[in-house]
């Protein structure tokens, strides 16, 4: 018989504890990080630019501002950041996956409904983010 | 907590109600999750649906007022603010192993205080400018 103890114990379960604890962090790292650079975008002054990329000045020589729903889409225009949007739909996804099943397995004890929830869950979810990735990409 | 103090005696500590509202606040966002894709997309998607997205929360639809999805917007930016405050407590108490009692009631505290005030601060903002 194999020994059962020390470093050759065998280990049971589902082994997705660690994982899950690491991925909520690095998912919410990645949001926490989008956030912060979607409000320096917002608070900052966008100013227009000419097809070679320079700020346009008037006559008086005065930077032309951007506002409204120019610089909101402008925001997301950059190739760079669709792409940092659609890692952090992505994150989002599977961070909300991990939270909705914990709670999902504390509180609702029965197989039957939980399953049932977890379907919906993961139904909610995959539409909801292919909702946003084709907002993103229509995006010009 | 009140009601929960008359009916069994027991207090919350203040970890413990963050803990339920990091739940409660995960759990909200989630159930708004299609009214937070329908802003990023009527929002984003052309300069008339971004009308139609102002004329939501100033005017209304279908009956509905717009102070009303303002508030919804306002919920939804206090469970924001609480879940990543509450998550960088986490981070912090892993990454510097604070684990003890006086940290985990003050950060507790301050994480309730810090989502609160800048709810507020955002909620003038919304309603009145």
């Amino acid at each position: 018989m194999t020994p059962n103890y020390g470093s050759k114990r065998v280990v049971v379960g589902a082994h997705y504890g660690l994982r899950d604890w690491l991925s909520q962090r690095v998912t919410a790292a990645l949001m926490a990080l989008f956030t912060l650079i979607l409000i320096v975008q917002v608070l900052l002054p966008s100013y227009a630019r000419d097809s070679d990329g320079e700020r346009i000045k008037d006559a008086a020589g005065n930077l032309q501002k951007i506002v409204g729903y120019d610089k909101w889409a402008g925001i997301f225009a950059p190739q760079w950041m669709k792409v940092l949007t659609f890692v952090v739909i992505v994150s989002l996804l599977y961070h909300v996956w991990v939270g909705m099943r914990d709670v999902l397995m504390d509180y609702v004890t029965s197989v039957g409904p939980r399953l049932v929830l977890q379907v919906f869950t993961i139904v909610w979810l995959v539409g909801c983010a292919g909702w946003a990735i084709q907002v993103l990409w229509r995006l010009s | 907590m009140r009601l929960v103090d008359a009916i069994t005696g027991y207090r919350y500590p203040p970890m413990a109600v963050v803990s339920i509202l990091h739940r409660v606040s995960g759990v909200i966002m989630f159930l708004l999750l299609p009214f937070i894709i329908w802003m990023f997309d009527t929002s984003l998607s052309t300069e008339i649906s971004y009308e139609r997205f102002a004329r939501v929360f100033n005017v209304g639809v279908g009956g509905v007022p717009g102070w009303f999805f303002k508030l919804v917007a306002l919920v939804l930016i206090w469970s924001y603010l609480l879940h990543l405050i509450a998550g960088l407590r986490h981070l912090w108490m892993d990454a510097t192993h604070a684990v003890g009692l006086k940290f985990g009631r003050q950060s507790a505290n301050f994480t309730m205080a810090a989502s609160v005030v800048l709810t507020v601060l955002l909620g003038v903002k919304l309603f009145f400018f």
